[in-house]
Order: structure tokens, then sequence, then C-alpha cells
């Protein structure tokens, strides 16, 4: 990133692009991202063993396309943090990976950028997320249009107890979307690879699929509201490897079309499938209940898994703990 | 040693001869229970002999379709019958949406954190409990004379009989709506759903047969209650079907609970046949309920 973008001027010019376009409906999809509109993270973070190395290149997201950019990002539960002071930018049309130990607070901070988080009583976010600059929990937001917009696959299958055609047609019905139904599904399951396993049965009940046949339906779901981002809490820890793959090949269809950020307990999935990982960790505060989740590291995945900076990600990835 | 030569030991070679004192205790705890659900088989059993053996010479169409009379030969259970189904209707056409509603309040949208919301949810619980001759003062008071004044009516015995077993309906109702998993409200949330279509759309659907059964179970219930509607005065002597929610009426066990005190043995006869046919009606509803949970139960 370029001196230049880091003067006042620009922070400036950045505030009132927010302004205008969270005070306005948001109807078009894939609102223009204003590259290098917040400055990079300041370094000296509190990060427990501070490493040797410069901040920036710790955490890497000098990226032009950001879709979401979230600034010291915390969510607690009722009095006790989860994560604390998450800053990083996720790229458009690629894949995210984030990963890390369990409790590290990567599915908390997936769940702010669809605000999944208001339906836990008790939860409480601080810090800014911006998607294409709108500030998700700004005041004016709803997080019915929030979610129309930023799709979401969940941990466990969780097909509707109705026929698959009624799940695929549930989100484009509550949102009204115009045309012919018929289409709309298999449009939505073509693209979910799940058309030809299903095209004769689109009228079964969708609790007779297997597990794997029930997420990618969940995905048809997802993808039938036209959403501009998909974001995946991972999807694959109830499948078989070879449901898996199908998965991982399909994820890495749709980032043409949608960006798509996935928590993954599974290292080895973040290593195939994305393109930016970012590494959490959960620290041990002065007692067992005070587990706090923080990013450690984040950048191409490529590096991240072979030339890792922080001690941490590098002890991670090579299986030593976690 | 190779495995067939294993196989070829005796069992308690291999893993022991039991101790006897296990056996001895295990087999004398079945044994119990064995003894102590026959008491209450055999309870029942006699109960349903007896009025069987009384009832069954009396049971004939003209039974069915006569009026009650002075005469034991020419006495029916018709209007008890007819004055019975219309109280259902009401109670059933009462207890859905407000137990529904109440239900779906108290599960998802009450803050259970509110001192308010648990005060209802206590009082709930407690009203399940109360004896039914209890609602049968408060509908005396309060329906039949007082503010709403409807007289002894079908719809004041009707609404009467809804309030005994409403509690039951909300509990039961936020029972099958708990048992829709989370995950299907944050589905549909995730797909932009307001919070109204996710509930109206897929949990209130998914919950429907749950719903269901505890309705027809409150419905069976409250066609034996005798107490409330000896107090809202129903009649027990109508010669005559109900007309309409305004018209006088009888019902089953008021019929039935008017013959067993008549000092005429033919009359306790009458009564044990009524008996029969209230005992079938709950068979059937039962049974209903039964299939409704079975047919559509989800497992998730």
């Amino acid at each position: 990133m370029s001196d230049d973008e880091l003067t006042p001027a620009s922070t400036l010019r950045e505030v009132s692009d927010s302004d205008s376009s969270s005070s306005e409906p948001r109807d078009e999809p894939g609102l223009p991202a204003v590259p290098g509109e917040v400055p990079a993270v300041p370094a000296g973070q509190p990060h427990a063993p501070v490493p040797v190395v410069a901040h920036a290149d710790v955490i890497d997201d000098a990226i032009d396309n950001p879709v979401f950019i979230t600034e010291k990002l915390s969510v607690s539960y009722g009095t006790a943090p989860a994560v604390l002071d998450v800053s990083l930018r996720v790229p458009e049309k690629q894949i995210t990976a984030f990963i890390g130990p369990s409790g590290c607070g990567k599915s908390t901070i997936i769940r702010c950028f669809n605000r999944m988080n208001d339906l836990i009583p008790g939860a409480h976010v601080e810090g800014t997320v911006r998607y294409h600059g709108v500030d998700l929990y700004g005041s004016d937001i709803d997080s019915v249009q929030v979610r129309k917009r930023i799709g979401m696959v969940f941990q466990k299958p969780n097909p509707f107890p109705k026929s698959i055609y009624d799940n695929i047609a549930f989100g484009p019905k509550v949102l009204g979307m115009k045309g012919s139904m018929d289409q709309i599904v298999e449009e939505a399951l073509r693209r979910a690879s799940l058309w030809d396993d299903v095209k004769d049965r689109l009228k079964d009940n969708a609790f007779g699929m297997s597990g794997g046949q029930q997420q990618r339906l969940c995905i048809a779901r997802a993808l039938a509201t036209n959403p501009d981002v998909l974001l995946m809490d991972e999807p694959c820890s109830a499948l078989d490897p070879i449901s898996t793959g199908r998965i991982e090949d399909l994820m890495h269809e749709l980032k043409e079309t949608v960006s798509i950020v996935i928590v993954t307990h599974n290292m080895q999935q973040a290593a195939r499938v994305s393109d930016r990982t970012a590494f959490f960790i959960v620290d041990m505060g002065s007692s067992e209940e005070a587990r706090i989740g923080r990013l450690v590291e984040y950048g191409p995945t490529d590096r991240i898994f072979t030339n890792p900076h922080d001690i941490r990600t590098e002890e991670y990835v090579s299986g030593k703990f976690g | 040693m190779t495995s067939a030569e294993a196989s070829a030991r005796p069992s308690s070679e291999v893993l022991g001869v039991p101790p006897a004192a296990r056996t001895l205790r295990d087999r004398s705890f079945i044994l119990l229970l064995g003894v102590l659900t026959s008491i209450a088989l055999i309870v029942l059993a006699v109960l349903l002999i007896d009025t069987a053996i009384d009832g069954i010479p009396q049971l004939s169409i003209s039974f069915l379709t006569s009026f009650p009379s002075a005469f034991p030969a020419k006495a029916g259970i018709e209007s008890a019958i007819t004055g019975t189904l219309w109280l259902m209707a009401v109670v059933a056409f009462v207890i859905v949406p407000l137990g529904v509603a109440s239900a779906l309040y108290l599960e998802e949208f009450a803050d259970g954190t509110r001192w308010w919301n648990r005060t209802i949810e206590v009082n709930i619980q407690n009203l399940a409990a109360v004896p039914s001759i209890v609602y049968g003062i408060l509908g005396l008071a309060y329906i039949v004379r007082g503010p709403l004044s409807l007289g002894r009516t079908v719809l004041a015995g009707g609404l009467t009989l809804a309030l005994v077993v409403l509690p039951v309906v909300i509990i039961t109702g936020r029972e099958a709506l708990r048992a829709v998993p989370p995950s299907i409200k944050e589905g549909a949330l995730a797909l932009g759903a307001t919070r109204w279509q996710a509930i109206w759309r897929q949990i209130l659907p998914a919950s429907i047969p749950g719903i269901a059964t505890g309705v027809i179970l409150s419905i069976s219930r409250a066609i034996g209650e005798t107490a409330p509607l000896i107090l809202v005065g129903a009649a027990t002597f109508v010669a005559f079907n109900p007309t309409g929610l305004d018209s006088p009426f009888t019902a089953l066990p008021l019929q039935i609970f008017s013959w067993i005190s008549q000092p005429n043995d033919e009359f306790r006869m009458l009564a044990a046949a009524a008996i029969i046919v209230l005992l079938v009606i709950l068979v059937i509803l039962n049974a209903v309920a039964i299939r409704l949970r079975n047919r559509y139960q989800q497992r998730w």
C-alpha cells in the first residue's frame, strides 16, 4: 500500500463514501469497491509473544478488491470476550479460509459478516465490519437486508423438512424474486452440481438425501437468491471424504461468481481450496474460562503454509498443536 | 492356539460363571416390576369388564338415537352425544388459535429474562394443575353470569372447557415448537427471511403434528370433564339436540353422572352403556393423535 493512501484526505473520502452508500437502499448488486479505502492495520497490536517481523508481514492484507474490511472487530458473549481486535480485508471473488484450533473465534467472526450473531442473546459486537464500504453494524442497517446479499452454509446440513424443490424455492419466495420458479430452482441446483442427481425427484423430501447431497442442497439453496458472498462455516465437517471433495470442487467453480469465506478445522482443506488464509489462536487468559480468540496471521495461502512469519502459525500448520 | 480351538471351549471357562447373588437380584427386580404392572392392569380390566357386563346389553341403535326419558327402556343419549360434539367444536375453535398464538409468543418472541414473561410461564404451568371445578366456578361467575352473561348455553360450556385445557395446549404447543431444531430457523434467516417468515413458513409447519397431537389429547380430556359443566349449569334432562351456540345442552359425562345418581338399577345399566360410548370416542381420538404423531413425526 502506498504512502499517499494513508493521508488524512483519503480517510475523509472513505468516511463520506460509506455514509452516502449506507444511507441509500442497496438494490444494486455489487457496489463498487473503493481500492485502499482503509489504511492498513497499525502495528503494535498486543498479540502475546510479538513476533520479530513487521506487522504488515503478519497481517498481509494489501489487496485492492476487498469485499469485507474488519477493523478492531471484537465479539463478546455476556461479559466474556470471545474474540478480540480482528482487523483484516477479505478479497472479492476469491476463497478466504479461517483456520485455527477450537474456540479461537473463527466461526464467531464469520457470523459477524451476515449478522447471525444477532440471534445469540448477549452477543455484543465492537469495532466495524464494512461490506463494500458499508458498515454492517451501522444503526440504519437492517440485518434481513444484509442476509439477502450474504448467504451462509452451516456446519451440519440443515435442509428444511420439505421437498427438494421447496427447499430451493423458499429463499426466492421470501425475497419476492421475479421470474419462473422452476427456472430459478434448476439454475441453483445446476450451480451446486446437484441437478443431475435430483432432477427426477424434486418433489421428494430433502431428508431422504445423503449427507453430502443435503449439504450441496444447502449450498444450492443459498445460491438461489443470487448472493454476492457465500459464508461457509465448517461445511464439510460432517461429511465423508468423497462428499468433501465434491464440495471443494464446487467451491472452485463458484468463486468465479461469488466471494467465499470458509471456516475450517481441516488445514489440508484450507491449503487445497483457499486463496488466502487467516490463522486464529486461542489465548488462554488468567483462568480457563477466559479463552480469547485472536487473529495471528493472514496472507496468501501459499505463504501461510510454506513460509509462515509467526512461530505459532508455523507450529499449527506443521501439526505441532491444534 | 487357533481360533477354531478357542471357540470350542465352553463359555463358562472363557468368561467365568456369573455370581449367584447378581442373578437372583436381577430376577427378583424383574418379578417386582411385573407384579406392580399387573396390579394396575387388573384394576383397569375389572372396571372395564364390570362396565361391559352392565352396559353392552343396553347398547342399541335406539339407545344412541333416543332422548332422555323417565322410562329406562325408552331413554337414550342422542342429545348428550350432540351436546358433547357441539362443546368440542367450541373448544377446538377456541384453543387452536389461542393456544398456538400463546405458545408462539412464549417460545419465539418472549424474552425469558423479563420478570413478566417468567411470571406468565410459571402461571401457565400452575394453571395446568388447577382442579377443573375451579374453572367451573370461574365460568359460572364470569361467563354464565357476570361480564359475559351468556347464560347456561353451549357457548358458555365450551368456553369454560376451553379454559380448562388451554394451559395444556400451550405447554404441548411450546414443546412442539421447541422440537424444531434451531438450525431450521438459522437456515431460513440466513436466506434473508424475516423472523416472521421463518416462523410462519418453516417452524410452524414443522411443528404442526406435535401441536395437533396436543390439541386432540386436550379435546379428549375436555370430553370427560364433568365438574365444570355441572357448575356452569348444563341440564341433565334435555329432550332435544342443541340448535346453536345459545342453546341449552347436556353432555355425555353429565348424562352418566345423572343416571348413576338414580336409585333405579336400570338407569345404572344405561350409565354403563353411555360410559362405553364415551370410552369408544376417547379411544378413537387418542388413536388419531397417536397415528398423527407417528405418521408425521420428524426425525431430526
